[in-house]
């Protein structure tokens, strides 16, 4: 197979590494300051995974229920965090959420609506009052939509999508721009930029499980610990109550919480409605990590259904209501499970579905250790603490989506232009083309391997055995990772890509299962069967960072909260 | 039920290859799979070079579309117990191919572009006040997810002429129209540069929409008879002119 040896250069005052719901939205703030702004994707504009979000974005406008303020909001998000959120960042979010609402509404969002004409807000688990701004089930798709006009719309910026981005470059510990695979031509690209920012998404597909579209297998986040950035609380990978269980092709496939916010129930296989013992009031609205390792429980002991999940009822609602509110799940049951949501009970289990845990930032700028990075969005940490609410997400995305925009503007401003050297691209080209050999090891073999293993031992219950095994597995997986190869060429190779995945995979892998080590209580989503309490010790965040070959860790905590804040927050209890 | 089926698949890399074969593997099946699960069997264990585009496989993000049996159709979720015997998969055919089963669809987002973008009408009162009624019919046309698979099928694109913005952007337009607060009409874009008058109204769009969206009813119609108004109709145009455009 030939392989075409030029390569691209570009110059860029801002580099964001993501189109999703953060990328776009750090964008659209940074081109108002008159930089030069390019877009990299994985994937094809407008399929990020932020399409997928179906609840809503949760601000506290107080359009259906007028007692709700910033600070109850507040409240809510770090009392189901598990006081693990800094505040700071926390404060921001819920304070300035309804303005980014009205800011979307403005750039041509259009929400439902309460009969007095507002924003309809709808219930969610662990929110105080119906919270979450949304579009029937497809709040995500909107959001992304509306920012992708506004870009595509906007001068200044260049979106360029399916570029795999390979590596960071650095130069006298400053991140100076990045080396990427261009997918559709195979052409390698080097972008010098000013300032980068980190917005690649999560990581649930190191799980056999989740909800996760293609694209999460934690690209941002290797990339940046790579070149030295600082991991935050990377033990916290939420799990999600309600995945769907069967067919086996759609396992666990999101079945939104918006079908419980608005009065689905759940049931085991005996027909008893469990949320009633292990949460008396708030029942199937209780938080996330509550829900899951309940409904966990039940499968585990015995009461589970056919397929390994439980139900899931909704049809008592009516079929006027359902199509109104929950439009796409009952599309996703009828096409993909041939069951009518209107008449019938679905079947769910906890699936993967958030990284709480990702990139340290300042809590003012959004920027990492590293000079010349930024990092925004599930790539980053510290906003969900132990436990992250639904509705939320898009939340942070559109606040600290903002918030990066204009502070990497205001970094590009200052900036010094410097160009990558010849030799790094050199490097990095060979170091890609070494994996164009039909002989190597299967990646997705090995990829499987991890996944089994992450499922198995890293899940909603994990005990320190089970996590050392799952650390040797890991260990196996990068001796072997030497030896992988595919047949092909450059171009829309999708078993490279699976070569260079692979290795984000097992990198946040093996930082989330070294974590969860660390952390010897249970706190939120961390549910450790060895230390099944919470320890008032551990209230502080780990973590980690590469210094040279080795690893380091230490242990954070924001300062004191300020005597505003402390007073709308309850203290902390400890059995 | 462990059977095996046989999935011709499309392939061609058009920097090597002069045309495009279809490549035979014969692909386990298993209860509930779809299509893009035996794609991704060849992927992982016949032929990771196999060129796909796929995200969500839960046919919300709408990239995997192909020609399945010469069907526009998403392949997440086209059930292979629909199919029969005999599967044939090939790329769509209205965009370039770039390798295998992927095109290149970057024409849409130049389409994208030329749309007239939301424009809110002037002096509107904070927070926006919207009846929910009002909300209900631009919904329909938000549902969108971007397969192009109605940019695939219809005939104007396919075999004439590339001035048509096509049956995804005839939705846009109406979903930005159709915005109650939206102070701008599109009608001169879509008549003018748009060639809305291209599209004679063969339903094929929405026949394969994933969403099911009356493409032709809901928003190619009623743009059309926008489109006649705002030229055609003298008197629409004085009323229009004297009452603003959501009056009409």
């Amino acid at each position: 197979m030939q392989q075409r040896e030029e390569h691209k250069v570009i110059k860029t005052d801002l580099l964001i590494i993501g189109a999703g719901g953060s990328g776009l939205r750090a964008a659209v703030e940074a081109i108002k300051t008159g930089i030069n702004v390019t877009i990299v994707s994985k994937s094809l504009l407008g399929k990020a995974h932020t399409v997928m979000a179906e609840g809503g974005i949760a601000a506290s406008l107080g359009d259906v229920d007028p007692d709700d303020n910033w600070k109850v909001h507040f409240k809510d998000t770090m009392v189901e965090g598990v006081y693990l959120s800094d505040w700071r960042l926390v404060e921001k979010l819920t304070k300035e959420a309804p303005d980014r609402v009205y800011e979307l509404e403005k750039m041509g969002a259009l929400f439902d609506r309460t009969p007095e004409k507002k924003i309809m807000q709808r219930a969610f688990g662990a929110h105080t009052y119906r919270r979450l701004c949304h579009v029937g089930d497809k709040t995500g798709l909107e959001l992304l939509r509306t920012l992708e006009d506004k870009i595509l719309h906007s001068k200044n910026v260049t979106v360029m999508d399916e570029i795999f981005v390979t590596k960071l470059v650095k130069r006298d510990n400053k991140v100076i721009g990045a080396i990427a695979l261009d997918m559709k031509s195979g052409d390698f690209i080097a972008i010098n930029s000013k300032a980068t920012i980190i917005a690649g998404g999560g990581c649930g597909r190191i799980y056999e499980v989740t909800s996760n579209s293609w694209e999460s297998t934690g690209d941002g986040i290797a990339l940046a610990f790579d070149a030295g950035a600082e991991m935050m609380d990377m033990e916290m990978m939420q799990f999600h109550p309600t995945g769907m269980v069967w067919p086996q092709g759609v396992r666990g496939l999101l079945v939104t919480e918006g079908v419980r916010g608005e009065g689905g129930l759940l049931y085991n296989s005996k027909g008893e409605r469990f949320m009633l013992n292990y949460s008396p009031t708030k029942k199937e609205l209780d938080a996330r990590d509550v829900v899951a390792r309940s409904i966990y429980k039940e499968i585990q002991e015995g009461r589970g259904t056919e397929h390994g999940g439980v139900y899931l009822d909704i049809s008592y609602k009516g079929k006027d209501f359902i199509m109104k509110k929950l439009p796409g799940m009952y599309m996703q049951f009828k096409e993909f499970a041939g069951i009518d949501i209107t008449k019938e009970k679905m079947e769910v289990a906890p699936t993967t579905h958030y990284y709480m845990g990702g990139i340290k930032v300042d809590s003012d700028t959004n920027s990492t250790n590293i000079e010349g990075l930024f990092a925004v969005g599930e790539a980053a940490s510290g906003v969900h603490g132990a436990n992250r609410l639904g509705g939320n997400s898009l939340a942070d995305l559109l606040v600290f989506g903002k918030y990066v925009g204009e502070s990497a503007s205001v970094y590009v401003k200052q900036a010094k232009e410097e160009n990558i050297s010849e030799e790094v691209i050199v490097n990095e080209k060979e170091r890609i083309k070494n994996f164009l050999n039909k002989e190597g090891i299967n990646p997705y073999s090995l990829t499987e391997k991890l996944r089994k293993s992450m499922s198995e031992n890293v899940g909603i219950a994990r005990e320190e055995s089970g996590l050392k095994k799952t650390l040797s597995v890991i260990e196996e997986i990068k001796k072997e990772y030497g030896k992988i190869g595919v047949d092909g060429s450059l171009k829309y190779n999708p078993g490279l890509l699976q070569c260079l995945e692979l290795y984000n995979m097992f990198t946040v892998s093996e930082l989330l299962v070294k974590g969860a080590i660390l952390r010897k209580e249970s706190r939120g989503a961390h549910f450790r069967t060895d230390f099944p309490k919470k320890d008032k010790n551990l209230l502080k965040n780990i973590v980690f960072k590469k210094n040279g070959e080795k690893l380091e860790s230490y242990t954070f905590s924001p300062p004191e909260m300020p005597p505003h804040l402390k007073e709308i927050l309850p203290e902390e209890k400890y059995d | 039920m462990i059977k095996e089926i046989n999935l011709s698949v499309y392939r061609f890399d058009p920097e090597n290859e002069k045309e495009g074969h279809f490549q035979d593997f014969a692909v386990p099946v298993q209860e509930g799979m779809v299509v893009l699960d035996a794609i991704h069997y060849i992927e992982n264990n016949l032929d990771p070079s196999l060129a796909v585009r796929w995200n969500c496989k839960a046919a919300r993000c709408g990239s995997c579309s192909a020609e399945i049996n010469g069907v526009p159709k998403l392949m997440c979720k086209t059930r292979i117990d629909s199919l029969g015997e005999k599967i044939n998969v090939s790329p769509m055919k209205a965009f370039p191919v770039v390798k295998d089963l992927v095109t290149d669809v970057s024409r849409n987002w130049e389409i994208a572009r030329r749309i007239p973008e939301f424009t809110p009408k002037p002096r509107l009162k904070e927070p926006w006040s919207i009846a929910e009624l009002d909300v209900t019919r631009s919904q329909e046309f938000r549902n969108c997810i971007e397969c192009f698979l109605c940019q695939d099928v219809c005939h104007v694109i396919r075999e004439h002429d590339k001035n048509y913005i096509g049956p995804r952007f005839m939705v846009k337009a109406a979903s930005l129209d159709m915005h109650p607060l939206d102070g701008i009409n599109r009608s001169k874009f879509l008549h003018e540069e748009g060639g809305a008058g291209y599209c004679n109204i063969t339903k094929c769009c929405q026949s394969v929409c994933p969403e099911h969206i009356a493409i032709t009813d809901n928003a190619i119609i009623p743009e059309k008879e926008n489109i006649v108004d705002s030229y055609y109709d003298p008197l629409t145009m004085l009323i229009k002119k004297l009452r603003g455009k959501n009056e009409k």
